[in-house]
């Protein structure tokens, strides 16, 4: 083909191949830990810590077994002296000459994590939006310090407050309490809120409203008819992104959650030391805390995708 | 339906002057169009009417009561925008039915409030679309069902058709003004297109830089204009000017412009020497070869009945709508004769009209 004949807006097949390459690496390079992670959990003890590693195995689900209970190990007299197995959990445990105590933490937990992870992402989203609207609308004295100021929290890594969170919630109660967790994420999370959604209500039209209230609706009226409806895209993108920080987030949860509080991701490594190195059950703990994250990214997906690319086109 | 009473209203945004001391009338069922270049304060003025923005002075009566500082929900107006703002996340139905949804009307009264908006704009058939995948002009249509649904005091619009294109607009134009007989509401439009404005307006006012310089009927506006501005604002050529300095004295009918002698109104006022500007507009300007005001033929636009012939002067261009039948080569010299009783006289400092028998009987701005 001549280089006349070579079109400047489509790119050449050569180049789609290329690109093409590049991103199955990248995303196999990105899936091989998950799927590993994945793989591990439907491993059995020995397996996990084979050498060479083992990627044909049979499957089984002890894994999942210990990750939900707590085992005692118990002597051969004593487990014969038992009556029957009733589960395949129960009948896996005593082949280790353990028998099951009863359930784990790992529930608990993780509802902990569910709790405050969507707590403290609703929170953030609904103060983020009314703030990214004031600022958005209104006159705000001193509006671009204010912007500036909200950004500047997160010039520094959060934990590099750490400890003085940690003293002040200590001294107010709030140490190891889901409430304390949910407003420490909101703080963080709502930075990232009120600037990405900023965003998104400056580019819908003033004249919505202006519309809506000439047409007999009040300001707050015409926010909630006219004005949501057209956000939705970004606070669903938003809410992804402080969804993920609020999931994930391992080093405020390790400091100060304990007990109660507690929240999924400290408590997963705490697994490996309950009766060995069971890499399969914290592999299994990994996999369940993973589902959540991936089906609200699914559900949201065109929107996240949205908020990504958004403004980087101009209608 | 409501009388627009506007007293010395002003609006500033921080030092600079949007709206100076604007007063008018609108008259109950007047179509009232304010018109003027981008940045002359018309789309302020409206929207302080429709309470989106609050006057920085002045007074706004609406059917005699004041609502200068009334919110816009409790002013009882419809607006029109120029992207229409319909609400994208609705369909048809629901955006013409959202006002009434705000008055907490029964849903079977909205549904038949809303189907007779419709039939009158002939809508009726998309009622069930999405807003998104309607034309130009269905939008439009949408757009004035969603204000005329109401059935409120007074329709605010500015520049509903700006979107248009050429072609379409001229169908709403009619239809607008259609529409306008038939229900008689009280309307002030914003525009920047004179077309527009002379084809639908009772009243015209034509603002510049916040002031407004002439208020009147179409043919006022067009025949007597106020100012230098509104003359060269209205018309397509627009009115051309011919400079000249001299005295002026009550009671006379001729002046001297580049040599030569031109009859005018009678003048009604007295002015020491100053610059003028006589105006006249290109119709009212024959080729008459025993004129002493000479010229040559520079161009010609052609227009199928007339045609626009531009012809270099020494004092410039001066530009004559003429039969298309006269022959006429470029160079050609030729001699202007003027329509006297048509000629307007401009002082040039301020671009004010002196005051001549043009003017006499006529209300002016």
């Amino acid at each position: 083909m001549s280089a006349a004949a070579h079109s400047v807006v489509e790119p050449s097949t050569t180049s789609k191949r290329v690109a093409a390459t590049l991103v199955i690496v990248y995303a196999v390079v990105s899936m091989i830990p998950l799927f590993w992670i994945f793989a591990t959990s439907f491993k059995t003890p020995p397996d996990s810590i084979a050498y060479p590693p083992k990627v044909v195995f049979t499957p089984s689900i002890e894994g999942y077994c210990n990750l939900f209970t707590t085992r005692t190990r118990q002597t051969a007299e004593y487990i014969n002296s038992l009556p029957p197995a009733t589960s395949f959990c129960d009948e896996t445990t005593r082949k280790r000459n353990m028998v099951i105590a009863g359930p784990s933490n790992f529930l608990p937990r993780f509802l902990n994590s569910i709790v405050i992870a969507f707590g403290s992402t609703f929170l953030a989203v609904f103060l983020g939006t009314l703030a990214a609207y004031g600022f958005s609308r209104f006159k705000v004295p001193l509006a671009d310090d204010l912007l500036f100021f909200i950004l500047s929290t997160r010039f520094m890594p959060p934990i590099a407050v750490a400890i003085p969170i940690y003293l002040m919630y200590r001294e107010i109660g709030l140490s190891d309490t889901a409430l304390g967790m949910i407003l420490l994420y909101t703080a963080v999370n709502v930075s990232l809120a009120v600037w990405l959604l900023k965003g998104f209500i400056d580019e819908i039209p003033r004249e919505y409203e202006e519309a809506a209230m000439i047409d007999g609706y009040t300001r707050l009226q015409a926010f909630w008819r006219v004005v949501l409806p057209q956000a939705t895209t970004g606070i669903a993108a938003t809410a992804i992104f402080c969804l993920i920080f609020a999931w994930n987030e391992y080093a405020f949860a390790a400091l100060l959650t304990s007990g109660t509080a507690q929240t999924a991701p400290p408590f997963i490594p705490t697994i490996i030391g309950e009766g060995g190195q069971d890499w399969p059950a914290v592999a299994a703990g990994t996999t369940i805390f993973l589902v959540p994250i991936l089906v609200f990214t699914i559900l949201l997906r065109k929107q996240l995708l949205r908020g990504i690319t958004f403004g980087a086109v101009r209608k | 339906m409501a009388e627009i009473r506007v007293q010395n209203l002003r609006k500033e945004f921080g030092s600079f002057i949007a709206v100076q001391d604007s007063n008018f009338v609108v008259e109950d069922g007047e179509f009232f169009v304010m018109l003027g270049p981008s940045g002359c304060g018309k789309t302020t003025t409206l929207r302080m009417i429709a309470g989106l923005e609050l006057p920085t002075g002045g007074q706004i009566l609406l059917d005699g009561e004041d609502v200068t500082m009334l919110r816009a929900r409790e002013r009882d107006i419809a607006f029109v925008f120029q992207l229409f703002a319909l609400y994208p996340h609705m369909n048809v139905r629901k955006n013409i039915g959202f006002p009434l949804l705000a008055q907490g009307m029964p849903k079977a009264e909205i549904r038949q409030r809303v189907e007779e908006t419709a039939k009158l704009l002939r809508i009726d058939h998309l009622l069930d679309r999405p807003v998104s995948g309607l034309a130009g002009g269905d939008r439009q249509r949408v757009a004035l069902g969603r204000a005329i649904v109401r059935r409120p005091k007074c329709f605010l619009m500015d520049e509903p058709l700006g979107t248009l294109d050429s072609e379409f607009r001229d169908v709403m134009v009619h239809e607008l003004r259609e529409l306008h007989n038939r229900i008689r509401a009280t309307t002030v439009y914003v525009t920047h297109d004179q077309l527009e404005a002379m084809s639908m307006a009772d009243k015209i006012a034509v603002m510049n830089q916040g002031f407004i310089e002439q208020f009147g009927t179409p043919k006022e506006i067009y025949d007597r204009p106020a100012s230098m501005f509104v003359a060269d604002f209205i018309g397509s050529p627009p009115m051309n000017f011919l400079k000249f300095e001299s005295g002026l004295r009550r009671g006379t009918k001729e002046i001297v412009v580049q040599g030569a002698t031109v009859s005018v109104p009678e003048i009604c006022e007295d002015f020491s020497s100053a610059e003028f500007a006589l105006g006249v507009r290109p119709e009212h300007i024959r080729f008459d070869d025993a004129s002493k005001l000479r010229g040559a033929i520079y161009g010609t636009e052609y227009l199928g009945t007339t045609q626009i012939v531009a012809v270099e002067t020494a004092g410039g261009m001066v530009k004559a709508r003429v039969p298309a039948e006269i022959q006429l080569r470029t160079g050609e010299p030729v001699g202007l004769a003027f329509n006297a009783v048509r000629v307007s006289l401009f002082e040039r400092q301020s671009g004010r009209a002196v005051r001549t028998g043009l003017h006499e009987g006529a209300a002016h701005g």
